[in-house]
């Protein structure tokens, strides 16, 4: 038996920004999940363009004024920032989230990542960043290609709306952080339940099938429900009030529709951060 | 040094492990020993701080381990070949593991080569045998140059060139003065390969020595008698301390004695032997025996 010892080859001192390359190169050697995103961006504008694209021949050709209705008025923020668009972007950028929570668990990939980092904060907050910068980036792109472009397009037609609009700037931001939100929400699902399908399921409930069960015009407190939870601000936030659409009379405020994103985006970190160090891995 | 101070874990009504209490030396390859579910995974999980002890603490070189920012300079582990994600190449996973813990990435094709992986380095890991799986998690263990290595169930998969490999692996980190810790529930893998050893069932310990000890201690040494006049013979031997353990009329087991001693007793009574021979119990069948005691001591305890 030797009595030699080994030391600790010398250590650099520990960086938060080596977390955040190190789960850039395992997002980037993931093809799957970053295309998710990539082509859900893509999709998502495309229909926003053929939307609007669409609308240009009845802009020129309006329908007949009904008797005892305000004149027929073009809602361009409606149209260029459109839910289809918005949904696509909150389930695609959803399931990225939860896919890079839950994947690590399911595959045991996890017991690898804390024996190598056992500061698991770290670890999970150069997630959180990295998932919440790329789909903040996606969410900027889309919003932003959309409305340009199909306001562009509608300008011939003298219906556009300009970015110079404090209602056109709120609604375009409202648009692209919607998608880091839901991003972050996945990533809260995966973590609780570190589960492929129960992740997902979960996740559609949240987003589609619960605001049809929180709806309704009969009792206030559904609705209430209804209005915070996580996809319901973008309404709100994307609402043209010079539109011929009117807000139903318990509508949140702006100020309520930016409160109730940031304090899913915050919940959902807190929540991640919390169950993913307190479990045993 | 691994240090384990009356560590437990239970999980509902289970105790997994149970007060266990036991150090690992560095410059030796410990050998940990159990049957399935005995707690040595556990117990690695446990030291790794990826599972948090009901009671007691586990350390590494004075820390636990769960307190350091960074872990791959302070110990490289293999729990599972299976802990990683199939999608990526071996390449792409080893970057990501020394990225994480500023390692030069020119480390990873160094290990790479190391454990023979080089040429399928750019390969999805998904389509790796568990052999090539298990070559990829040793290679993360070895990445940031560790005094400590922790392996659980390193050969399996494995064919026997490599576990030759994989044995003179362990024996160079220990003679390099590393703490090499390997768990494995056969004891034929580590009578090759440990110079000491830790058995333990259901999450107990039952031995902390080196193999030469417990070999010397558990390895029973018996002498296989046969002859037509047993029952005189047995009289003969039993009145020197001897105990015989009569199989049928004229064969039988003898202990505490050894077979030289026999032929002379039997040629001083004028008995006919046809048959004296030595018979040494393996290491296996004495680690089954052990640890088989052990879990009935336990379920008795228990009630």
């Amino acid at each position: 038996m030797s009595t030699l010892s080994v030391r600790t080859t010398a250590e650099p001192a520990p960086r938060f920004t080596d977390l955040l390359a190190a789960e850039w190169i395992k997002l980037r050697s993931l093809r799957s999940t970053y295309w998710v995103l990539a082509l859900a961006s893509l999709v998502a504008i495309g229909v926003n363009l053929n939307a609007v694209h669409a609308d240009l021949t009845y802009i020129d050709h309006p329908p007949h004024r009904m008797p005892g209705m305000p004149p027929y008025r073009y809602d361009a923020m409606w149209h260029s920032l459109g839910s289809i668009s918005c949904d696509l972007m909150a389930i695609a950028a959803g399931s990225l989230g939860a896919i890079t929570v839950f994947g690590e668990y399911t595959t045991g990939l996890i017991r690898t990542t804390f024996a190598a980092v056992p500061d698991r904060r770290g670890v999970i907050g150069a997630k959180v960043l990295l998932i919440g910068g790329i789909t903040t980036l996606a969410g900027v792109v889309v919003s932003t290609v959309s409305f340009f472009s199909c306001n562009a397009m509608l300008a011939s037609r003298h219906v556009g709306l300009s970015i110079t609009n404090p209602v056109s700037q709120r609604a375009v931001l409202g648009y692209a952080l919607i998608v880091p939100v839901c991003a972050l929400v996945g990533m809260a699902l995966g973590a609780l339940l570190r589960h492929a399908t129960a992740s997902i399921v979960s996740l559609v409930v949240l987003m589609f099938i619960a605001p049809l069960m929180f709806g309704g015009d009969r009792y206030r407190w559904l609705h209430e429900i209804g209005s915070h939870l996580p996809l319901a601000p973008v309404d709100r936030l994307t609402y043209n009030p010079d539109s011929n659409t009117t807000l139903s009379e318990w509508a949140p405020s702006v100020l309520d529709s930016w409160i109730t994103m940031g304090v899913w985006a915050a919940v959902s970190v807190a929540a991640t951060v919390l169950v993913v160090r307190r479990r045993d891995a | 040094m691994i240090e384990i101070e009356r560590l437990t874990k239970r999980y509902g009504a289970t105790t997994a492990v149970d007060r266990l209490s036991f150090t690992v030396r560095p410059g030796a390859v410990t050998g940990f020993l159990g049957p399935n579910g005995a707690g040595k995974s556990t117990t690695l999980r446990m030291i790794l701080g990826l599972d948090s002890p009901t009671a007691g603490r586990a350390t590494v070189d004075g820390v636990p381990f769960a307190g350091r920012p960074r872990g791959l300079r302070h110990v490289g582990a293999l729990l599972d070949a299976g802990d990683v994600h199939g999608g990526r190449s071996a390449r792409a996973h080893l970057a990501a593991l020394a990225r994480s813990n500023r390692i030069p990435l020119g480390r990873v094709d160094e290990v790479l080569a190391e454990v023979g992986l080089g040429k399928a380095a750019g390969r999805r890991i998904g389509g790796y045998s568990l052999g090539m799986k298990q070559r990829l998690g040793i290679a993360g263990a070895l990445l940031g140059d560790p005094p400590v290595l922790l392996f659980d169930e390193p050969l399996n998969g494995l064919d026997p060139e490599g576990v030759l490999w994989v044995r003179g692996l362990f024996r160079r980190l220990a003679d390099e003065g590393r703490t090499v810790f390997v768990s494995s529930h056969m004891m034929a893998e580590m009578e090759h390969t440990a110079d000491r050893l830790v058995v333990i069932g259901r999450g107990r310990l039952i031995a902390d020595e080196s193999l030469a000890e417990f070999s010397a201690r558990n390895a029973e040494t018996s002498v296989a008698v046969r002859t037509p006049e047993l029952a005189a013979l047995a009289g003969v031997l039993r009145g020197e301390g001897a105990e015989v353990d009569v199989t049928d009329e004229q064969f039988g087991i003898v202990t505490g004695l050894p077979a030289d001693r026999i032929g002379e007793l039997a040629l001083r009574h004028g008995l006919v032997l046809h048959e004296l021979a030595t018979r040494t119990s393996s290491l296996e069948a004495a680690f089954m025996s052990l640890t088989a005691d052990s879990v009935e001591y336990l379920a008795g305890d228990a009630r």
